[in-house]
């Protein structure tokens, strides 16, 4: 009897321990516990990928085939001896450049215009968003038969009006506009419908403080709208720098063997890591290339950040 | 604080719920002869397999229920094939492959099952199983070959002075390449406003596959660089391409229009071919097809099927992968869209040897690709990195077709380009 009580006891004794400690690993965890989706969810997609692929760079790696032996950094030596891999790096520098600028001042025009007292507003927004919600392989379909040299719709207007036809498969420059007037098609009104998002948040007052102030449309534009915007910008600047630096089915598209052209006139990076990963089947070349592409986005990226930060700030201070 | 507890608990038990989840693998079980299972045929652009066709299979195979899937192009099918093929999951029980990527899937052909069967032995035209077997073991049944012809426009042919029927211009055209490009000169000298050929690269193409080691040896060393033949056939050909040719290359936009346009006069005619140019060129009355081939004979493409080993029914799947490659099964796709057969017991059936179309000027189809698949007597060797190759060499002629470079500086780059593969 005694040593029965005596057992009970000493059971409960542990159970309250027990709750005891669940109560405090309760405040020091859980919080852990309820942001974990997201690391984890970021581990298995974002951060496990990109160290495998780092991984895979130093091997000999098949497609199909598997791993091979370690290489050390042979493939990335490789790759930056080759002159395709700095040609890729200029067409996409150029493609990237020729669609973010216009892309990103003619969305900020766009967005200044849907922000001001419109009828229908909702019907030019959404129109604004139209080409956004077209698939990009049809866009990028349309496109390339309007650019055709010889037989394409722009060539054959541009010959129309007694101009010579412009070589828009042969010359690099030429193909560059071409696909930058694909990615721009589609990607300006998505911008614009964020910085009018945006601009909706700056306050009224002012706005009508400067008009008191005696500020015409340009300089409130330039004064309040411009600098109230800069958190935006600077998010609609970073991933169009994403974006643009990846861009993969424009360039694939846009001719039919999808490898940039002879020349490689518009073999973008991630172009070139397909040709050397899939037609090729060298994996751990296609890694290196991924890895380096990762690092010049991220070179680029703080450049732009840097960029955007000095010139936010100068306007801070003048305004 | 309760409430907050015990959601924390579920939240962790779901995370770890999904983490083993995500864990599990696929486990394949074999199927009983009778349970009711879909195999899945995946081919690209036309193979002529009809939904009659796998509707009569289900017929005599209760059981089995065929979905096909068709990817648009050769270059989507073979990305897809290649993913999933090295993830080991996802293909689908019957797979279709090009010859061109026969020689990378060569190397791994414990993917695929075996497809030899007592039954099927030489059902196939020698080099055309050849083509698919590692150590004994056939990876792929064949479908249809590639054999090539001349088709051409009457109109401009005559407007030139030259022949205008199949017969004359068959015989104005036998020779070797050289012929035909000298005709093609006296062609272009007539000022008919039409090019002679579609382009260097295309008429490159022909002349390869003529060569039993054109690129690599047969233990694959690559030999492009320094094989006097490859160089000459590029110079060559695009001495000839400066006068004669269109310059627009194949299956680009342009290209389809030209061919709407009737933009040039001949080109080189694999069976596939003519659905390709009857498709592209409605309006276009004249095109006709002469039986003969520069230097011979030549097979331009064909397919396989294959069954790879990750799929659950690999039984099943090879019994309608060699159904389907039957004789009676690839008249029926000749018929439907022009893929010569490779079976050799077809070639002796007269609804193959009858065969006549109306858009080519109701040529004898069925006679003239007979012919000119007995012409073809090299198999060309390919090696992993044939289409590699291939794709710098037509890069190299493209960019002397555009006017970017010379001969010379161009030949220098292809070289470059192969040695960094």
């Amino acid at each position: 009897m005694t040593t029965s009580t005596l057992v009970v006891k000493d059971l409960t004794l542990r159970g309250f321990r027990f709750r005891e400690n669940l109560g405090r690993w309760d405040v020091k965890y859980s919080p852990y516990l309820f942001i974990s989706p997201f690391f984890i969810l970021f581990g298995l997609v974002g951060l496990f990928p990109l160290l495998y692929t780092g991984w895979v760079s130093l091997h000999a790696w098949d497609l199909l085939g598997g791993q091979g032996k370690w290489t050390g950094f042979d493939n990335f030596a490789f790759v930056l001896q080759q002159r395709q891999f700095w040609i890729a790096l200029r067409n996409t520098l150029s493609i990237f450049l020729l669609s973010a600028v216009p892309q990103l001042i003619a969305a900020t025009a766009i967005a200044a215009a849907l922000d001001s007292n419109l009828r229908n507003k909702t019907f030019w927004r959404m129109s604004v968003l139209l080409p956004f919600v077209v698939m990009p392989v049809a866009v990028t379909l349309i496109f390339g038969s309007m650019f055709g040299e010889r037989y394409g719709l722009v060539n054959r207007t541009l010959g129309d009006i007694g101009l010579g036809p412009i070589r828009w498969h042969t010359d690099p420059l030429s193909s560059h506009i071409a696909i930058a007037t694909m990615v721009n098609f589609r990607w300006t009104g998505y911008n614009a419908l964020i910085l009018l998002a945006g601009m909706q948040a700056i306050s009224r007052d002012l706005y009508e403080a400067a008009t008191i102030d005696g500020a015409g449309w340009v300089s409130r534009f330039f004064r309040v709208t411009l600098p109230q915007l800069r958190p935006t910008i600077i998010f609609v600047i970073i991933t169009a720098t994403i974006g643009g630096l990846q861009i993969f089915d424009e360039p694939r598209l846009y001719d039919q063997n999808g490898l940039g052209g002879e020349d490689q006139q518009w073999m973008t990076m991630t172009i070139y890591l397909y040709k050397l990963g899939w037609p090729q089947l060298n994996f751990g070349r296609a890694a290196a290339v991924a890895w380096l592409l990762f690092l010049v986005i991220v070179a680029i990226g703080l450049i732009n950040l840097a960029i955007t930060r000095r010139i936010a700030t100068n306007e801070g201070r003048t305004a | 604080m309760k409430r907050l507890r015990s959601a924390g608990r579920i939240l962790g038990a779901a995370v770890i719920a999904a983490l083993t989840l995500a864990g599990c693998g696929s486990t394949s079980t074999p199927v009983a002869d009778n349970t009711p299972i879909t195999l899945t045929l995946a081919t690209f652009n036309k193979f002529g397999y009809s939904d009659q066709m796998l509707a009569a299979y289900h017929a005599a195979h209760p059981n089995v229920t065929v979905v096909q899937n068709i990817a648009a192009t050769s270059q989507a099918a073979q990305d897809n094939m290649f993913t999933k093929l090295a993830a080991g999951s996802g293909l689908g029980d019957v797979e279709a492959v090009e010859v061109d990527w026969m020689p990378k899937l060569k190397q791994y052909s414990n993917l695929f099952v075996d497809l030899s069967t007592p039954a099927s032995k030489g059902r196939w035209l020698d080099w055309k199983a050849q083509a698919a077997t590692v150590n004994g073991r056939l990876i792929g049944a064949g479908t249809d070959i590639g054999p090539e012809a001349i088709c051409y426009r009457s109109a401009p042919f005559i407007k030139a002075g030259l022949a205008g029927d199949p017969a004359g211009v068959a015989q104005l055209l036998t020779g070797d390449w050289n012929n035909y490009y000298s005709v093609g000169q006296r062609f272009t000298a007539a000022h008919t406003g039409v090019a002679w050929f579609d382009s260097a690269g295309a008429t490159f193409q022909g002349l390869a596959n003529q060569y039993s080691n054109f690129f690599e040896k047969s233990d694959g060393t690559v030999i492009a660089t320094t094989n006097p033949d490859v160089k000459n056939a590029f110079v060559s050909v695009l001495n000839a391409s400066s006068g004669s040719s269109a310059h627009l290359q194949e299956w680009s936009t342009d290209w389809n229009a030209g061919l709407a346009n009737g933009a040039w006069a001949t080109m080189l005619c694999p069976s596939w071919m003519l659905g390709v140019i009857s498709g592209n060129g409605p309006k276009i009355k004249d095109w006709k097809i002469a039986n003969v081939f520069p230097n011979g004979g030549g097979n331009w493409g064909g397919s396989y099927l294959t069954v790879p080993t990750q799929g659950k029914h690999a039984a099943a799947a090879k019994e309608l992968a060699l159904w389907l490659t039957a004789p009676e099964q690839q008249i029926a796709a000749f018929v439907t869209t022009g893929n010569y057969p490779s079976q050799v017991g077809a070639y002796t059936n007269p609804a193959l040897t009858g065969a006549m179309n109306p858009y080519f000027n109701n040529a004898p189809i069925g006679q003239i690709f007979a012919d000119r698949a007995k012409a073809v007597t090299v198999t060309p060797y390919k090696g992993i990195k044939y289409a590699a190759i291939m794709q710098a060499v037509q890069d190299g002629l493209t960019r002397v077709e555009s006017k970017k470079q010379s001969i010379d500086a161009s030949w220098a780059q292809v070289v470059s380009d192969i040695n960094a593969l």
